[in-house]
């Protein structure tokens, strides 16, 4: 019985299909071409030119305090999501998944325009907290799934042991199943760090002037100044922090299982 | 104990109830509601209630663009779920120390900022690049056309961005599946391939229909890709919904083709509700 070679062939062109792209971007980055088309030579000088912009900078800033108040709040909201969702089985819970689930399959742009309505006809001022508020939105399901399957064989009996000792519910709550489910808090609340680094389409809607985030100002550099060069140099900085992080989790976490 | 619950039930349910209330499903409804209103001079949301927001849809060109991001989504998932396929089989079959580490190769690129993913795509594309170039030389492009600013290159950037989402659940049911079957059901005489459709399909059924939907669903709301690599013959509704909103200055006009979005994204939606109840008992 021969095997096919198709699975192989297919799984190693989707990999070259990924990495390809990112190659070439890191690749013209050190390129002396303006657009990036042809190669005339190394050149640092778009890294020096992306020194100097401190709007990036400050959007750097705004990303990253956003991202402290969306990872912060979703874990807060999904850590009480996973727990409810995981030991009662009621009608109220069969309503509340529907509302976790929601978030994980409508389009961004979706929930970007429906908040933005909100906030329009509440009169809210557009600003760096309209951001924080649509990103705790949209995190909340995630940091939910990930705690919930922390809780998949979490013994719900130890709570009840718990409350028979003594303890109040807050009490059973912060000293049984908060250091219990710590680990799987902190990975929804990176999780949530990320994808909100990471978004463009609902920040775009729902953002006041001046709370400019780093893809809003990288989507205006490559839709309106069209500053090819320095958008590679600075994603080949941002490639090359993704890379030393994930080669820094999968050292810590082989480390600690050996 | 039961009875116990309540008040905890209540109190663990409360915060992310309300939260998604207040800030999903009220938004939602809103979106509804004002796609019936009018629209004031300054482009707000006026008093009187109306349905000529809909109007816009008996245009032609708003048919063309409906259709065009049913067929986007619809081909750009297709691709995804076929090459998804050989790849989910074969993480499954390898070697199992070898499992993490390729997983992390599919999962890492998209680490990196969605908009420079696709930003990327953007020079590969463009019509001075290599490829375009490389693919003149040996005649395959004509001199005036370009691989950028077309439905095509909508789809092949969409691919990009999505595939691994359809890799992840798909390789997750692959890697539950019993091989021996395949085996089993060559021993009773079925050929490879009927071995493989009408034994492996159905094995990781759930699988395929997760990055099915995994992968349509947000696709019908794309922005993005379109914006960026689309040109005017590759705009999606998405782009039409942020047109009205930023350049037109018409919150009512854009409400009323989210609404319609909304509906076109719950379909499938409520289609894939019912086979989710026979799932097979686990062991």
């Amino acid at each position: 019985m021969k095997r096919s070679r198709i699975p192989l062939l297919t799984t190693l062109l989707v990999l070259a299909f990924f990495y390809l792209p990112i190659g070439m971007l890191v690749l013209h980055s050190f390129n002396e071409s303006r657009f990036g088309t042809r190669w005339q030579g190394f050149t640092m000088k778009w890294y020096e030119r992306l020194l100097e912009r401190g709007d990036l900078w400050e959007a750097l800033v705004h990303s990253l305090q956003v991202a402290v108040v969306a990872s912060i709040g979703s874990m807060v909201l999904g850590t009480f999501a996973a727990f409810a969702l995981q030991r009662h089985r009621t009608r109220l819970q069969t309503t509340h998944r529907m509302l976790i689930t929601l978030p994980l399959v409508l389009p961004d742009i979706l929930m970007g325009m429906s908040l933005l309505l909100l906030f329009v006809a509440l009169g809210v001022q557009l600003s760096l907290w309209t951001v924080g508020i649509a990103h705790i939105t949209f995190c909340v399901s995630y940091v939910t799934l990930v705690v919930q399957s922390r809780l998949q064989d979490f013994d719900f009996q130890m709570v009840d042991a718990a409350r028979d000792l003594g303890a109040t519910r807050w009490e059973a709550f912060a000293k049984v199943v908060l250091p219990l489910l710590a680990p799987g808090i902190l990975a929804g609340g990176l999780l949530a760090f990320t994808l909100s680094v990471d978004d463009f389409v609902v920040t775009f809607f729902v953002k006041g002037p001046g709370a400019d985030t780093l893809p809003v100002v990288i989507y205006s550099m490559i839709k309106k100044s069209r500053e090819f060069p320095v958008v590679n140099a600075m994603s080949t900085l941002l490639i090359a922090i993704t890379f030393v992080a994930v080669w820094g989790s999968q050292r810590l976490t082989t480390g600690r299982d050996s | 104990m039961r009875s116990k619950a309540g008040r905890g039930e209540f109190l663990t349910t409360l915060p992310s109830f309300v939260w998604l209330l207040a800030f999903m499903l009220v938004p939602g409804v809103l979106v509804l509601a004002i796609a019936f209103r009018t629209t004031n001079p300054s482009g707000g949301i006026g008093d009187g209630w109306t349905l000529s927001q809909f109007r816009v849809f008996a245009e032609p060109s708003i048919h063309v663009l409906l259709w065009r991001t049913l067929w986007i989504s619809a081909l750009t998932t297709g691709l995804c779920v076929a090459t998804a396929l050989p790849v989910a089989w074969f993480l499954a079959r390898v070697r199992e120390d070898w499992r993490p580490r390729l997983l992390l190769l599919v999962i890492v690129p998209f680490w990196t900022n969605f908009l420079i993913r696709v930003f990327a795509w953007n020079q590969i594309l463009h019509s001075e690049g290599w490829l375009a170039r490389g693919l003149r030389a040996v005649g395959l492009l004509g001199e005036n056309s370009s691989l950028l600013y077309n439905p095509g290159a909508v789809v092949v950037v969409s691919v990009y961005t999505y595939l691994p989402f359809a890799i992840l659940p798909m390789y997750a049911a692959a890697e539950k599946f019993d091989f021996g079957l395949l085996d089993a059901a060559r021993d009773l005489g079925a050929s490879s391939a009927r071995a493989f459709g009408s034994v492996f399909l159905p094995g990781i059924r759930k699988g395929i229909s997760t990055a099915l939907a995994i992968v349509f669903i947000p696709m019908l709301g794309s922005y993005v890709v379109p914006d960026l690599v689309g040109g005017t013959d590759g705009q999606m509704i998405g782009n039409k919904i942020a047109q009205r909103n930023f350049s037109d200055r018409n919150l009512p006009s854009a409400s009323a083709m989210s609404a319609v979005l909304t509906l076109m994204v719950l379909a499938p939606l409520l289609l894939r509700r019912k086979p989710r109840g026979d799932t097979p008992d686990e062991p």
